[in-house]
């Protein structure tokens, strides 16, 4: 009987609808919207908040604006609490029409604000441009601070003074905060000066100056406080994104492969097969110059050593044998020496199919005048006369290879001696690194 | 070869591993004999200066300074005490570390049993083992690179063209022996060769790996 009701209540909630789940705590909060905003996205967030239409909450604004500017500073107000939905928005972006209506309501709201505290002497006409031009000044400065949030959640915490205020938004971004920044100075300054007498409006900037200063003093350790918090905070975020790495990469590649490997623990070749390889993922990734140890120097992409390993890794894959692998100095890639690694890796290949080994040495040194690699078996070895005319692939893939190149090859091998094929290419002195 | 049995100490960190060699070395030969193992620095510094074994398997990486840490403790104290490095790592910077800090030798953990007990028996006799990959390093760090500045210091030891052949033969995997019949000298001279290489590693060449790991941005 208990467990009937558990497995009801459990039905209940997961019948909870999508959108209360995602907003645990209560009542959905009241975000502001970017989609379908015509200033900073209240109006649209308040009516989606209440379930209104949006028109109709920017009306009441409007009007609002009528008595005394209401309007305006309970717009102002909710723009400077109500935070921003981060991420995307799930709402429509408005139509071109809603946007003419919410424009219009605008115009008539501000237009409404200064008509009626003109009418009513609450602010006299010279005092409501001014504070018009004030307002608009700091709207610009608001809207671009939305902005960089925007782009900060976009790309990632930035770092600095500039990042914080700029917000990677470049020259443009600066352009407007100055405009806006103008418009204000512009607004109070006309203001001040209107209403006083020029030594007054020296003596209240000293005032306002020396506050300033004071409260920039007073607040240091806040600042820094903060300053510390954000720091501590990107370390805590930049150590999980790397803990998180690592666990993506272990679970890609080392947990997976020990999943085949107990699947497959019958069939002990293709075991070694799996450990093999995997084995010299690993190591690449965590020693290799373009794995996690050494993320710097990832631009040798054409290196003679990685070229090597690379195929080492190929011929250990496919023929299920294990290759080990040496060398010396390192070199760029240039034709002679892709053409050096084919045929390395063709003579590996040849160990691999004939000679019956489990194991292939290759040895790469870089010299100043030349690369030379060894390609070792301690297998059946054979009698290089007795190797019948159609099998191409020591005269064509090696030695021809290596001859149209420049380069030269020394076989030495004897029936049960096992084989070794050397194979030499000159370099241009000043390419070895 | 010497009659009675080399004894060995293991250090290892990983249980099942120190375990598995144990168990192989005891059951393929008379020639080795373990008598300890540990799995951190203070347990093994503890355990050799203890049992004094002829030879330390030395295992590179351990959680509190690894088989360095152990051989810069234990070298002053015990100098008749061989210490043969056995790692999965074949990293330069790991392979390095432990030669300079005195390590007689460097075998992968990839390495056979029977070639894992002869390397035993040979350090054991005071001669040096290198794997492949040990001698590709030591070539690499010794190499005349175009772009090296020259070597000023006439006291420095350079190797000598014969050791670099050895070591070429050693990293293209030819076994002591192959050596020497390649180069028409004994194995003995392939193993006097070898000691001198491991010296100098170990001693003279400060200066030339220390610019070879900082080249590397290793140090």
């Amino acid at each position: 009987m208990e467990d009937v009701q558990e497995r009801a209540r459990e039905t209940a909630v997961s019948r909870v609808p999508s959108s209360a789940l995602a907003e645990p705590d209560g009542p959905p909060k009241l975000y502001r919207h970017r989609a379908g905003r015509a200033v900073a996205g209240v109006s649209a967030g308040l009516a989606d908040h209440l379930g209104v239409r949006v028109i109709w909450v920017r009306a009441t604004f409007a009007v609002l604006a009528a008595f005394g500017g209401a309007g305006l500073l309970a717009y102002g107000l909710l723009w400077v609490f109500v935070p921003q939905r981060s991420g995307e928005d799930a709402s429509q972006p408005s139509s071109p029409k809603e946007r003419q209506q919410a424009i219009g309501l605008l115009v008539l709201g501000i237009g409404l604000a200064v008509g009626g505290s003109t009418i009513t002497g609450v602010i006299s006409g010279w005092v409501a441009v001014p504070l018009a031009v004030a307002l608009v000044g700091a709207a610009v400065v608001w809207r671009e601070a939305d902005e960089s949030q925007r782009r900060r959640w976009r790309t990632g915490a930035r770092s600095g003074v500039a990042g914080v205020v700029l917000g990677g938004g470049g020259w443009s971004a600066a352009v407007r905060i100055l405009a806006g920044v103008a418009l204000v100075v512009t607004g109070i300054g006309v203001m001040v000066i209107r209403s006083g007498s020029f030594d007054q409006v020296q003596f209240a900037l000293i005032a306002v100056f020396a506050t300033l200063v004071g409260v920039a003093v007073l607040t240091v350790p806040f600042w820094l406080r903060m300053v510390r918090d954000l720091g501590e905070e990107r370390r805590a975020r930049i150590r999980t994104e790397e803990r998180a790495e690592i666990a993506a990469h272990l679970h890609d590649s080392v947990l997976q492969t020990l999943a085949l490997i107990q699947k497959q623990a019958e069939a002990p070749k293709e075991v070694a097969r799996l450990a093999r390889g995997q084995e010299r993922e690993l190591r690449g990734w965590l020693y290799g110059p373009s794995g996690y140890g050494g993320k710097e120097i990832t631009d040798g992409g054409g290196q003679l050593s990685a070229a090597i390993a690379a195929v080492c890794g190929e011929v250990e894959d496919s023929f299920a044998i294990s290759v080990s692998q040496v060398v010396v100095g390192d070199a760029e890639l240039d034709e002679p020496l892709t053409a050096l690694v084919q045929a390395a890796r063709e003579a590996m290949v040849n160990a691999a199919k004939h000679a019956d080994v489990e194991e292939v040495s290759v040895y790469a040194e870089v010299e100043p005048t030349a690369v030379t690699v060894f390609v070792r078996d301690r297998g059946k070895g054979f009698d290089p006369d007795t190797v019948s005319g159609d099998r191409h692939g020591l005269a064509d893939s090696i030695r021809g290879r290596m001859e149209r190149n420049g380069g030269t090859v020394r076989l030495r091998t004897a029936p049960g001696d096992g084989t070794e094929v050397q194979l030499a290419m000159p370099i241009k002195t000043g390419s070895a690194a | 070869m010497s009659e009675t049995p080399v004894t060995v100490f293991l250090v290892d960190d990983h249980a099942l591993f120190h375990a598995g060699v144990r168990t192989e070395l005891d059951s393929i030969t008379d020639e080795v004999r373990v008598v300890g193992e540990a799995g951190s620095v203070a347990e093994s510094v503890a355990g050799i200066v203890r049992t004094k074994p002829q030879v330390v398997l030395l295992d590179v990486h351990m959680p509190d300074g690894g088989g360095a840490e152990v051989l810069r403790r234990l070298r002053p104290e015990l100098p008749d005490v061989v210490f043969l490095a056995l790692s999965v790592s074949d990293a330069a910077e790991d392979v390095i570390a432990v030669i300079r800090a005195g390590a007689r030798g460097y075998v992968t953990k990839t390495i056979s049993s029977k070639e894992l007990v002869r390397a035993i028996t040979r350090v054991a006799d005071g001669d040096a083992v290198f794997s492949p990959r040990l001698a590709g390093f030591v070539l690499d760090a010794f190499a005349d690179r175009p772009g090296s500045a020259p070597i000023s210091d006439p006291e420095l030891d350079l190797l000598t063209p014969r050791e670099r052949d050895v070591l070429r033969l050693l990293a293209r995997g030819y076994a002591y022996k192959e050596i020497a019949s390649e180069l028409f000298i004994s194995v003995k001279t392939v193993e006097t060769h070898v000691s001198s290489v491991l010296r100098k590693t170990q001693l003279s060449n400060r200066y030339e790996l220390s610019r070879w790991a900082s080249d590397r941005r290793l140090v």
